[in-house]
């Protein structure tokens, strides 16, 4: 096959043949393909490697049996799944996250929707506003933990100054509320970024001639602000849902997800019976629940909200 | 077509050049044996400088091996470290482990026993020569699976310059239960309705170790544990526990201890900056407590109720199976030099405030010296005839963190007790179960 004059070579070759006998146009379309391909191929690889192969691991991890008292995994088909059932832990570190997702998500977006607002107006000082609505945004998760857990710390932390013995993070009840307090501060200055620029796209033309039908402030924003940021708040949702779903950092410092599971949430439970416990089909079959639910709830935010939004 | 080409050139290179760079590195250093230990730090003081110091003078007497030290945070982060490791199949050849660490190992059957390593009588007598107290939480089964480093037993912290504020007697500090209490009454000082000073902390969050105070308790009624010498029974809720930890709460509802859970790494903190009058907390800690504070201190034993008990603590060197056999020879140096020399022992005792793991250390000039100076740096080693074994178990990582909620809801108030510590007994037999013959 190799040896011969450069036609018959490439006419021995099965692929060089094949290429040989497409005609121009064909050959073109193939060579754009593979070009395009080649180019995205990094990032597709870095896609399959960190999102699809693990999805598709824990999907099958998540039918054995493997923690520490077994050396060989074994088959259990949905068994995982049932025992998850059972699991109270599950089920508040569960009740937890959708506590502090409904908490959240519209507090935040409404804080967000009024700082981009007032951000806009203001007329001396617009940079430093906006600098100060987002600085929470670029602190690392893990200083702003810190930041806060000494804020809540009892006696010697900010508020232990005004009222020694409220321990916010030591009590069942009023922990998970203190966390809420902090990711909404920590989310409310990225999340009004988006609005920012969803208001520079509001024609200033749709206000006067608003305003010169005699609406006030409020009906401009109902009827003209609100409904024209809509693609935006579709988008700003589904980030705000997914960062609820994504907190593990702060859990680790400030909670360790007491007191009594009082603020565990799922991310940080599936990495402690996973790491922690070793018990990674339990691990894998929460992490499928997970990626399951996110997926419903995103691609409903996005079927069903998408039929109603007005895109300019 | 070129361009095509010269792309595919281009993610090879990107693919290949990572790999044969471990090839280049691994070529040059293989006239020394580098091993990696993890190690955790539980204590103030930084005894991370203190052991990378050691490793670089053992390095300047054994040239032929480097012992990297590798600070991977908390025992239980260290734990998680290891145990990724020997899943990944990268399985260190020495870490320095919680002792309790054991049986979760020893399911993995990822650790080697001493006694197959000690070739020479040399060796054995080594073995043989530390505190037995310390062994309780590194022998199974016959052999050694851990070598005692950095070991502690918990003793009472007291501030003598409030007791004498308020008339106690300063070198008398509660022996018992009762004088505990009273004690803690007479300390409390309450200012304008919130409480200036606690007579007494005992940390009880999940960082804090609650299932080790809550031993104390149990120790203290006979020698009674929380567990079986082979990690394969709880005993949650026996009457006993229930009375050790009814009387752990008592102390906060009757307002002499902070209400709900008290975090371990602030509670030194708290006796430093005198809002604590007494806390329990590990010997470890002696040194950074002595540099620190700006009053009068005194150590002491526990009190006792029927008798005096404390649960010893700290970590071991743990030897890994599934390495080359010259890496495994070359751990095993490190751990008997770091551990055979009374004087370094001693050293390691007086830096930190751990109890030294052998009797010979105490034997020293050094350690005399220390003593006569300082005699509270004897009060953990004196308490080790009552020492008992630190709760370990099968499965640690689960049923530890069953019986720490079980105290976190105790302690907010969330269950009561009896409710709470059944629950937790029922969920820890459902576990461990499988663990027994």
């Amino acid at each position: 096959m190799w040896s011969g004059n450069r036609y018959e070579v490439r006419a021995g070759c099965p692929i060089l043949s094949w290429i040989d006998r497409m005609n121009h146009t064909t050959k073109k379309k193939w060579k754009i393909s593979f070009l395009a391909w080649g180019l995205i191929l990094p990032s597709f690889v870095f896609l399959v490697l960190f999102t699809l192969y693990p999805i598709a691991k824990s999907f099958y991890l998540s039918f054995f049996k493997d923690n520490l008292s077994v050396s060989i995994p074994a088959f259990i088909g949905f068994q995982n799944y049932l025992d998850l059932l059972q699991d109270s832990v599950f089920k508040q570190a569960f009740m937890n996250n959708l506590l502090v997702a409904i908490c959240t998500i519209p507090i935040s977006i409404a804080l967000a929707v009024g700082m981009a607002i007032f951000a806009n107006k203001v007329k001396f000082g617009k940079g430093l506003t906006r600098v100060a609505f987002f600085h929470p945004t670029i602190l690392p998760m893990v200083a702003v933990a810190d930041i806060w857990l000494f804020i809540y710390t009892p006696m010697y932390g900010l508020i232990g100054k005004f009222s020694p013995d409220l321990r916010l993070l030591g009590s069942a009840d009023t922990a998970i509320w203190a966390l809420i307090v902090m990711l909404i501060w920590k989310q409310a200055g990225y999340v009004m970024i988006f609005y920012i620029s969803g208001l520079q796209g509001i024609s200033r033309e749709l206000y006067e001639a608003a305003r010169l039908d005699g609406a006030g402030p409020v009906q401009s924003f109902m009827h003209i602000t609100w409904p024209l940021l809509k693609p935006t708040t579709i988008y700003v949702t589904v980030i705000t849902l997914t960062n609820a779903y994504k907190i593990v950092d702060h859990l680790y410092i400030m909670t360790k997800g007491g007191p009594g599971n009082a603020t565990n949430m799922l991310l940080f439970y599936i990495y402690q019976v996973g790491f922690d416990f070793w018990d990674v089909g339990k691990a894998a079959a929460m992490t499928v629940v997970l990626i399951v639910m996110l997926l419903v709830v995103t691609a409903i935010q996005f079927f069903v909200q998408d039929k109603r939004t007005f895109y300019s | 077509m070129r361009k095509i080409a010269l792309l595919m050139a281009l993610l090879l290179c990107f693919t290949l050049a990572p790999m044969l760079q471990n090839d280049f590195v691994l070529m040059a250093a293989d006239k020394v044996v580098t091993l990696d230990m993890y190690f955790p730090v539980a204590v103030g003081g930084g005894p991370d400088k203190l052991i990378s110091a050691l490793c670089e003078q053992f390095h300047t007497e054994n040239p032929g091996i480097k012992v990297n030290p590798v600070y991977s945070g908390s025992y239980a982060d260290t734990r998680t470290k290891v145990q990724a490791a020997i899943k990944g199949r990268n399985t260190p050849a020495i870490a320095l482990m919680f002792s309790i660490d054991l049986f979760s190992l020893l399911s993995m059957n990822a650790i080697l026993d001493y006694d197959s390593l000690c070739a020479t009588p040399e060796d054995k007598a080594w073995l043989s020569g530390f505190y037995e107290g310390f062994m309780k939480n590194a022998q199974t089964g016959g052999k050694t699976y851990g070598i005692p480093w950095q070991r502690s037993t918990i003793v009472l912290y007291y501030n003598k310059d409030a007791f004498r504020q308020i008339g106690l007697d300063p070198n008398k500090p509660p022996a018992t239960w009762a004088e505990l209490e009273t004690y803690a009454q007479k300390l409390t000082k309450v200012e304008n309705g919130s409480t200036v000073r606690y007579g007494i902390e005992i940390p009880s969050d999940k960082a804090g170790y609650a299932y080790w105070m809550l031993q104390t308790f149990c120790t203290q009624q006979n020698g009674f544990n929380l567990m079986n010498q082979d990690g394969t029974e709880v005993y949650f809720n026996d009457p006993r526990t229930i009375k050790g930890i009814s009387f752990w709460k008592n102390l906060s509802d009757k307002g002499y201890q902070p209400r709900g859970t008290t975090a371990w790494a602030t509670t030194p903190t708290d006796f430093l900056e005198q809002r604590a009058a007494m806390i329990y907390h590990t010997t470890g800690n002696l040194t950074n407590i002595r540099k620190n504070a700006k009053f009068d201190f005194g150590v002491a034993m526990l009190p006792a109720e029927a008798s005096r008990g404390s649960p010893t603590g700290g970590g071991n060197f743990y030897l890994f199976k599934g390495v080359p056999k010259e890496q495994t020879q070359a751990a095993f140096t490190f751990v008997k030099w770091m551990t055979d020399n009374p004087d370094r022992v001693a050293q390691w005792s007086i830096d930190t405030g751990y109890v030294a793991t052998r009797p010979a250390a105490y034997e020293t000039q050094r350690m005399k010296d220390y003593a006569a100076k300082f005699p509270q740096a004897l009060v953990a080693r004196d308490q080790l005839k009552y020492g008992h074994a630190e709760f370990s178990v099968y499965d640690q990582g689960i049923v530890q963190k069953i019986l720490d909620d079980a105290i976190e809801l105790i302690m907010t108030g969330q269950k009561d007790p009896t409710t709470a510590l059944n629950a937790a007994q029922a969920q820890a037999d459902g576990i461990l179960k499988q663990y027994r013959k």
